[in-house]
């Protein structure tokens, strides 16, 4: 009998206790922001699709078509091209093509390229209404100072 | 026996018993997860669960893809734990290989990993919760874990499934901003585990529907195998960074919460006090961060020893086990995977037969199951 | 035939503007519970749709409106279909007797109480038409549960009001509301009221207790197949079921229409009632969105070992205080 009673009014307290709880959270500050109006600012460290760095000193691209990033990604999301030109030693990069459908952001292509040719960027708001939209040619962006 | 030769009251049983479905889309089943449960009125009689929904033959893609493109696949398996599936299959090519990993990035992979667990199980909270019909305190779990994923994002670059350590290392450094947000954040957590206490472990509704449900013998769970806190909740303590350590887990002073019924309320405490071990874990880590390199650099391929090599993990769930069978090349010959929501699983059909359905609803939260993870 | 013609005409005005009360409760208490659920999770709640959010519940509507109704093979079809209406009338039906003000009221019969709990007692016939009518397993677990529950909490409903009755010796609204002029009839019986509304609350199929559409066991329970109007039939008609459940717990403890008084008292009185109606609906909203559901026989259970004895003893205390002190007969 003294336990029905003991337990009626454990019960009946904690349950009040909870709605104490719940009714201090409705004068806390908000945490979500409501997205397409207000952005919160991104880190600079966020994978992005990928982009070909601008060397400052030379100014164009420092890719020297080694194959390593084709060859390294799980995806197959690679393509390039290169040409060989006179009085210039190893190869020249003619085409660089990136497919994004199949992209998983693995990071193997920046990790293994051994003169950083290749970077993440910040660009995560990626939405299109076709496929041919996520297929980037990185030469080209690189060319027009994207 | 043919129906004829039923008595009358076998015939009346038979006719009540039905087959229910909790599909593969349902709003509970952590994943794409079908159970074929036989059912008489409310009681479940023998519930079967039916996997293989979700299998993306990622051990088939273990055995054609080297060390650097696997890593992409290991950490989708379970992506709410990603980081402690990067650890074991580093370690298990690093073990392979023979190859040493330097301190500074070892302490580095122990701070990210048990900031991992903290968030999967504050996801797990929220989402048990969830299953009993309380809507609130999955919207506070996921509060805390935003700290915790932005944190983890200043690093690695991404929020929920990490590919950040690689052989010989991790792929970035940790500076010091990410040292103090650690900090405040282990704070805060640390004030708000007081509200969930009040809110959620002490009351009364929980309480009752938890108590006593569900209750795993110690037998039973040896005989399944099953690991993680399920085992931990059973009285049996047992937790692979103890009793196998790996890493730098021997350095560090934690303590195993274990619970005494193996019911559904044990399971719960256990879970929920892990955190606070997980906390107490980065906290040492952070103070005893030594400094040197973070990456040892491997020339080439790896050629992975001839033999089987073995590396196990504690994840959030349980222990993880990888199993290589190497051949000298690059590529293993065989990749075998042990995942712990698996065994915690099996252990369904004699655990739950002869119980309500809510019952069987809140046991599978408890287990903490991730399905894709059990599909590979 | 002149009184026919007026017979018939008020009755239909009072039906049409009792049924559009029942709507325009059910747009009013959407948008409070979406916002106030949003408010206790830390998030905005509806913003776009008009300044926070106000016209998000007539979009909402025009948008049901609008689509197909759905009605799978193999129901049983005159059942699947008129179950939707079926569970909104019993609802909309006792408005006719509460008493929104001294002369606000439909009609006031003698027997007004009486005719509440006998009327919204149907609704539980609804529920099981629309559970089985759907052929889906899930929707007759919905419906056999919400049986058993609705059965075991009526009677702590009734035993309750049933002391108020003792109290004032009328079943009539208007009379209750009318003896309640001095002091509110919580102060007096303060254990009936916390009775009454909690057996309210598991009438009303709501959290803790709403286990017929346990979302997360059995996916949306007896409402599972109904998609477009049918469906936001059944969620008008449980916003009605819960402004009923409070409207009755104002009339009978918390003084109905009595307040400060204002200009027009007689008509202005609706003020008072309905900020007090609300005041109760909030709280339901608040209890639905902080606790788990109870398992369904713990919920009978929680019925039969706590709410009916206390509730029994709360009327044996109640008859002998009013055999014993004809005095505070007398004062009320």
């Amino acid at each position: 009998m003294n336990g029905y009673f003991r337990d009626l009014y454990m019960g009946s307290k904690s349950l009040l206790t909870g709605m104490g709880i719940t009714f201090k959270a409705v004068f806390q500050p908000m945490v979500t922001v409501q997205y397409p109006r207000e952005k919160i600012e991104v880190t600079p460290n966020i994978r992005g699709r990928l982009f070909m760095v601008k060397d400052t000193e030379t100014h164009t691209h420092r890719c020297i078509v080694c194959n390593r990033c084709a060859n390294e990604c799980p995806s197959s999301c690679i393509y390039l091209e290169g040409v060989k030109q006179e009085d210039v030693k190893g190869r020249v990069l003619s085409r660089y093509v990136y497919d994004f459908t199949t992209c998983s952001l693995c990071g193997n292509c920046v990790d293994v390229c051994p003169v950083s040719a290749i970077a993440f960027s910040c660009e995560y708001e990626l939405a299109s209404f076709s496929k041919e939209d996520f297929i980037f040619d990185l030469l080209k962006e690189v060319e027009e100072n994207r | 026996m043919t129906v004829e030769q039923l008595t009358p009251d076998q015939k009346t049983a038979e006719q009540h018993r039905f087959y229910l479905n909790l599909g593969p889309q349902h709003p509970s089943t952590h994943g794409v997860l079908r159970v074929v449960l036989e059912m008489d009125g409310e009681w479940v009689l023998n519930p079967q669960p039916d996997l293989g929904f979700g299998h993306r033959m990622h051990e088939k893609m273990g055995e054609s893809r080297s060390w650097p493109q696997f890593f992409a696949n290991v950490g989708r398996m379970d992506y709410v734990n990603a980081m402690a599936f990067n650890h074991g299959y580093a370690g298990l090519i690093e073990r392979a290989a023979g190859i040493e990993v330097p301190l500074r990035a070892e302490y580095i992979r122990v701070i990210t990993a048990e900031l991992n667990r903290v968030a999967s199980h504050l996801l797990w909270l929220g989402a048990f919760i969830l299953d009993l019909g309380a809507f609130t305190p999955i919207l506070y779990t996921f509060d805390d874990r935003e700290s915790i994923l932005d944190i983890l994002e200043d690093i690695t670059g991404s929020r929920l499934t990490y590919s950040y350590f690689r052989v010989g290392g991790v792929m970035q450094d940790i500076d010091d901003t990410f040292i103090t947000k650690t900090k405040q954040f282990i704070q805060q957590l640390r004030n708000r585990f007081p509200m969930y206490e009040t809110l959620v472990s002490n009351n009364v509704i929980i309480h009752h529907r938890m108590k006593g449900i569900g209750v795993i013998s110690q037998e039973m769970a040896r005989r399944y195998g099953v690991t993680g806190a399920v085992l931990r909740g059973s009285g049996i303590a047992y937790d692979v960074r103890k009793n196998a350590p790996y890493s730098v887990y021997p350095e560090f002073d934690f303590d195993v919460p274990v619970g005494k019924n193996g019911d559904c309320m044990d399971r719960y405490t256990v879970k929920f006090a892990e955190m606070e071990q997980s906390l107490r874990i980065i906290e040492q880590a952070l103070d005893k961060l030594p400094d040197g390199e973070f990456r040892t650099k491997v020339k080439g391929k790896i050629k992975l020893n001839p033999g089987m090599t073995s590396f196990s993990v504690e994840t959030a769930r349980g222990e993880l086990t990888f199993l290589l069978i190497g051949d000298g090349s690059d590529v293993p010959y065989r990749l075998k995977i042990r995942v712990p929501s698996f065994s915690n699983l099996s252990v369904m059909p004699e655990l739950c037969s002869d119980m309500l359905l809510s019952d069987l609803v809140t046991t599978m939260g408890s287990f903490d199951l991730v399905i894709p993870e059990i599909d590979r | 035939m002149d009184n026919l013609i007026g017979t018939m005409a008020r009755i239909i005005s009072y039906a049409v503007i009792l049924i559009a009360f029942g709507f325009a409760n059910a747009i009013i208490m959407g948008y409070l519970e979406r916002k106030l659920a949003a408010r206790i999770q830390r998030r905005p709640g509806p913003m776009e749709v008009g300044p926070h959010g106000i016209y998000q519940l007539f979009v909402d509507g025009v948008k049901i409106i609008g689509k197909q109704l759905i009605v799978p093979k193999d129901v049983d079809g005159v059942l699947f279909r008129i179950a939707p209406i079926l569970a909104f009338a019993p609802v909309v039906l006792p408005f006719i007797v509460i008493p929104f003000s001294q002369k606000l009221q439909a009609r006031d019969f003698n027997l007004g109480l009486l005719f509440i709990v006998t009327i919204a007692s149907i609704n539980v016939l609804t529920i099981v038409m629309a559970g089985w009518a759907s052929n889906n397993k899930y929707s007759l677990f919905g419906a056999m549960r919400s049986v058993a529950q609705n059965i075991s909490f009526e009677v702590p409903v009734l035993i309750s009001i049933l002391c108020i009755a003792l109290m004032t010796g009328t079943y009539s609204m208007q009379g209750i509301v009318k003896a309640q002029g001095n002091v509110w009839f919580i102060l007096i019986q303060p254990v009936a009221f916390i009775i009454y509304f909690i057996a309210g609350l598991a009438e009303t199929n709501r959290n803790p207790f709403d286990l017929p559409e346990a979302e997360s066991e059995l996916t949306a329970g007896f409402h599972t197949e109904y998609s477009g109007f049918g469906f936001s039939l059944f969620v008008i008609a449980e916003y009605a079921n819960m402004f009923l459940v409070c409207s009755i717990a104002t009339v009978l403890f918390l003084g109905g229409w009595h307040g400060i008084p204002l200009p027009f008292f007689e008509y202005t009185g609706a003020v008072w009632f309905l900020a007090k109606v609300y005041v109760l609906m909030v709280v339901m909203v608040w209890i639905r969105w902080t606790f788990p559901r109870v398992r369904f026989d713990q919920l009978l259970n929680f019925s039969w070992k706590y709410l009916i004895p206390f509730s029994l003893v709360n009327l044996l205390v109640t008859a002998i205080c009013i055999k014993l002190f004809p005095l505070l007969k007398e004062m009320l």
